[in-house]
């Protein structure tokens, strides 16, 4: 048994401790957009913010976040727009869009350390979050799409890069 | 298979609008029954499979007759019918085409999504559609108003009569529209009116795929339904022989057990429960044949039949007994490993098979198949089953195949309950239909320019096709096999290509570009090995070789001319050249590698393409950085160990995808031949690889013999 945050709503769950927050999410608490990739923490596939932090949930024990606030892709904004979501719009950033979950909230708890991150520190943040898709190169873009749009409080489209 | 032929209909739909499709069969058949009134459903009970359907109050849903797989089929398939019907970009909704051989791609003649086909496949089809639909919207205003065909014109969503200034928005006219009959001849745009086709437009698909609300197979949840995980056997072509499943039953969740001929499935109301129980079960196998095969008894296989099985696959000149004097011959071997698709969402199938019959819900390439399977397996006629093809999470000719499907209709059949089967991640790599092993031996004699005269190359491996289509093989040549081998562009006197099909029983099938992954590799690795040999640069050789093909020209000195070839590069770093045609494409890419920590680290692709009309530009761009990363990952670390018959490998640690910190930059030219579209999901991949490797050999001056790149 857990009671837990989740998109701001508490639920508790009465299910083993050792069951992974990503298995919860997916199969008790009905919120498919976190996806089960690797279950070994190994792509990223399944990024939840567990208190605002960036977390695998596939090797997450439902036990271990007794008590804590869980956010979803579903609950990361209302209206879908978060800077980082509309930014990946922007940059046209999805393909098949599987990975896309676990990447905007990798990128989004990046954002929310460090407002302007380098190439390399992009690099660190984010080679974990594995697309066998190869959006690298949009995901980039994006992430610097989303920085530009909070420094500036802009659209992001009127500061170069 | 074949499809029949298709004849354009449309019809009324409920509530007075417009829709528009095809009717299959001959046309006299169908026009009898239907007492010559194309417009009546009710005789013949003809239902059409609308691509177009228009209501009066604004609403317009096109199909999307290709599975959504990353490779943007749902915004290009709009951009084609969308440019002829002259609808406003952007108003419409989509929804993805149920089985139905009326959505069969004119290319395939199968209703499977492959082959890089959507754009090529479609381009005339789906233009016809749209410029049909347009010609009734006009003819309705034509016969509302009074004036010839002839006067009238149309702007996004408007037709209009510029003489008198009338104008009748599209919604007002599909009632008297759905009247009509599709006109006979049809005529498309040209391309200099084209406004839509050539512009660089986003994928609609983004808002869903960035909020958590695109539903792929994995997502599916039908009520009632419980999650397995079935244990199979590790050895290919293995049995179950026993299995105690005492404590998997009584595990937290379990609802059932269930014992398949090659494996065993516990059912969970969730997943995870499903797949903790798996592992409490205690399984005999029978192995099989396969249960001693590892990597040194299938080269073995491959080396002892590389001749003795060899068929030849192209001939030109004297063949194998031009080979000249071994001063001025070069040979070597060329090896490439199985390889595992990896897409990001694993094997999933979703099924709910009932007395009325079956619902498939899955993320799939082929619907038609996943059809045929359900119902052979549910003993049910193919009509009783309803496929719903959700988006894919990656597909790269893997969900071509259907034992997910099998798997989840089997098991929804003896739980009398919907049934959701999902592969783990070790399932999922140690249960693929790989990308064929291959083995080649290459020999080619120089003449006094330093450019080959003869050029021999024997390829051993198993056939994707002996097993999915055995008609496709001809005289024991699987032309995916020798494709990009036996079709090289280059113009030497004397050619032998051979095939030898040695099969040692790994499950095969199509992965992203099939035979041109690996014989691009191999054929664009020996020539520069050649062009070393001769001291001729790698561009300028190729130039000379290709005479008088101006559209490998056209990509092979574009490319150059981006990277700067031959001009001076960082410190440490080295370019390589390859070029592939493949699947209607031309594609030229220059690899910009160096050597870090005695590993390659590729900082720069240069890549251009000649794919005919880019449809969506964007959407080529992006096909393009997908198939580098692809081809990279394959060629940097892909590699399947069979060891007592069994994959070694299990998850992204020991089967690992390129990660960000690796991927390249990518330079991006389009080409523009003015010709009809190819193919853009897998040209950019065959070049990637030996544009790597010969980059390398540059730096090293060792050419790199095998995939993955081992430096050591
Ligand atoms: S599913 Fe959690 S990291 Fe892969
Ligand atoms: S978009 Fe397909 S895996 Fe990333």
């Amino acid at each position: 048994m857990a009671k837990l945050t989740i998109n701001g709503r508490s639920v508790s769950l009465e299910v083993a401790d050792d069951m992974p927050l990503l298995w919860a999410i997916r199969d008790y608490i009905g919120l498919t957009g976190t996806k089960f990739g690797c279950g070994t923490g190994l792509c990223g596939a399944c990024t939840v913010h567990v208190d605002g932090a960036a977390t695998r949930s596939c090797i997450t024990p439902i036990a271990s976040v007794d008590g804590s606030e869980v956010t979803t892709i579903e609950g990361l904004s209302s209206g879908g727009d978060h800077p980082v979501q509309l930014a990946w719009v922007a940059e046209d950033a999805p393909q098949c869009g599987y990975c896309q979950s676990g990447q905007i909230m990798q990128a989004a708890a990046l954002l929310a350390d460090n407002p302007d991150p380098s190439d390399a520190e992009i690099d660190t943040a984010m080679k974990g979050n594995l697309c066998r898709c190869g959006t690298y190169n949009q995901i980039r873009a994006a992430i610097k799409h989303a920085a530009r749009t909070d420094m500036a409080g802009n659209d992001g489209e009127e500061v170069s890069a | 298979m074949t499809t029949r032929r298709q004849f354009l209909k449309a019809s009324a739909a409920v509530g007075g609008g417009l829709l528009v499709g095809f009717r299959l069969g001959a046309p006299e058949t169908a026009m009898a029954a239907e007492g010559g009134d194309g417009s009546s459903e009710a005789a013949g009970g003809f239902q059409p499979n609308a691509w177009v359907e228009m209501h009066p109050d604004g609403r317009t849903m096109l199909t999307i007759s290709g599975s959504e797989m990353g490779q943007g089929a749902m915004t290009v398939i709009p951009m084609m019918i969308a440019e002829e019907l002259d609808l406003p970009w952007g108003a419409f909704d989509t929804r993805f085409a149920p089985a139905d051989e009326a959505y069969s791609n004119p290319a395939l003649g199968a209703q499977v999504t492959g082959g890089s086909a959507t754009v090529r496949g479609f381009y005339t089809t789906l233009r016809e559609v749209g410029a049909a639909t347009r010609e009734m919207l006009m003819q309705a205003a034509a016969n509302r108003w009074g004036v010839p065909l002839s006067e009238l014109r149309t702007e996004p969503g408007v037709v209009l009569h510029v003489a008198t200034g009338r104008q009748a928005e599209y919604k007002t006219l599909v009632g008297d529209a759905a009247k009509l009959e599709p006109p006979e001849n049809v005529f498309t745009k040209d391309r200099a009116d084209f406004r839509i086709i050539g512009k660089p437009m986003k994928r609609l698909d983004s808002p869903q795929k960035v909020n958590g609300q695109a539903q792929f197979g994995m997502d599916a949840r039908p009520g009632n339904v419980l999650m397995a995980s079935v244990e199979r056997c590790p050895v290919f072509g293995g049995k179950l022989k026993s299995v105690q499943a005492g404590k998997a039953r009584k595990a937290a969740n379990v609802e059932d057990v269930i014992e398949l001929d090659y494996g065993v499935a516990v059912l969970a109301r969730d997943w995870w429960s499903a797949d903790q129980a798996r592992k409490k079960l205690w399984i005999e196998w029978d192995e099989g044949e396969l249960a001693d095969l590892d990597d040194e008894a299938i080269d073995a296989q491959f080396r002892a039949g590389v001749t003795k099985y060899a068929r030849p696959a192209r001939t030109e000149g004297r063949g194998a007994d031009a080979l000249g004097s071994e001063a001025n011959t070069l040979s070597a071997t060329y090896r490439v490993p199985y390889l595992a698709h990896t897409t990001m969402e694993p094997m999933n199938a979703t099924a709910s098979v009932t007395e009325a019959g079956v619902t498939v819900w899955v993320p799939t390439q082929a619907p038609g198949s996943v059809q045929q399977v359900a119902a052979e397996i549910a003993g049910v006629s193919p009509e009783q089953v309803t496929v719903h093809t959700t988006f894919l999470g990656g597909g790269f000719g893997r969900r071509f195949e259907t034992d997910f499907v099998r798997e989840a209709v089997t098991l929804s059949k003896q739980a009398g309950r919907p049934v959701k089967v999902i592969y783990s991640r070790p399932d999922d790599v140690q249960h693929d239909f790989y990308r064929p092993a291959a083995y080649n031996e290459l020999s080619a004699t120089l003449g006094d320019d330093g450019l080959p005269v003869a050029w021999v190359h024997r390829i051993a491996g198993p056939s994707i096709w002996s097993r999915v289509a055995p008609g496709m093989v001809k005289d024991g040549i699987d032309p995916a096999a020798v494709e990009g081998a036996a079709d090289h562009p280059y113009q030497i006197e004397n050619i032998a290509v051979s095939y030898a099909n040695v099969d040692p029983g790994i499950p095969v099938g199509f992965w992203r570009s099939v035979g041109h992954s690996h014989n691009a590799y191999i054929v664009e690795s020996f020539l520069d090995e050649l062009a070393r040999r001769a001291e001729i640069d790698p561009v300028e050789y190729r130039r000379r070789l290709l005479k008088d093909d101006s559209r490998h020209i056209g990509v092979l000195e574009r490319v150059a001319q981006m990277a700067g070839w031959g001009s001076d590069l960082p410190e440490g770093q080295a370019q390589g050249v390859a070029l592939a045609k493949s699947f209607g494409s031309y594609c030229a890419e220059v690899a910009q590698v160096s050597i870090e920590n005695g590993k390659p680290r590729v900082h720069k692709v240069f890549c251009a393409i000649d794919c005919g009309i880019a449809v969506n530009p964007a959407g080529v761009e992006r096909q393009i950085h997908s198939a580098i990363a692809y081809g990279l990952t394959a060629a940097l670390s892909g590699k399947i160990t069979i060891k007592n018959g069994r994959v070694q490998e299990q998850n992204f640690h020991n089967y690992p995808a390129l990660s960000i910190d690796q991927m390249p930059e990518v330079e991006i030219s389009i080409v523009d031949s003015g010709q009809p579209p190819g193919g853009v999901g897998e040209p950019p991949l065959p070049p990637l690889a030996p544009a790597v490797v010969n980059a390398l050999a540059a730096l090293t001056g060792k050419p790199v013999r095998s995939l993955p790149i081992d430096l050591g």
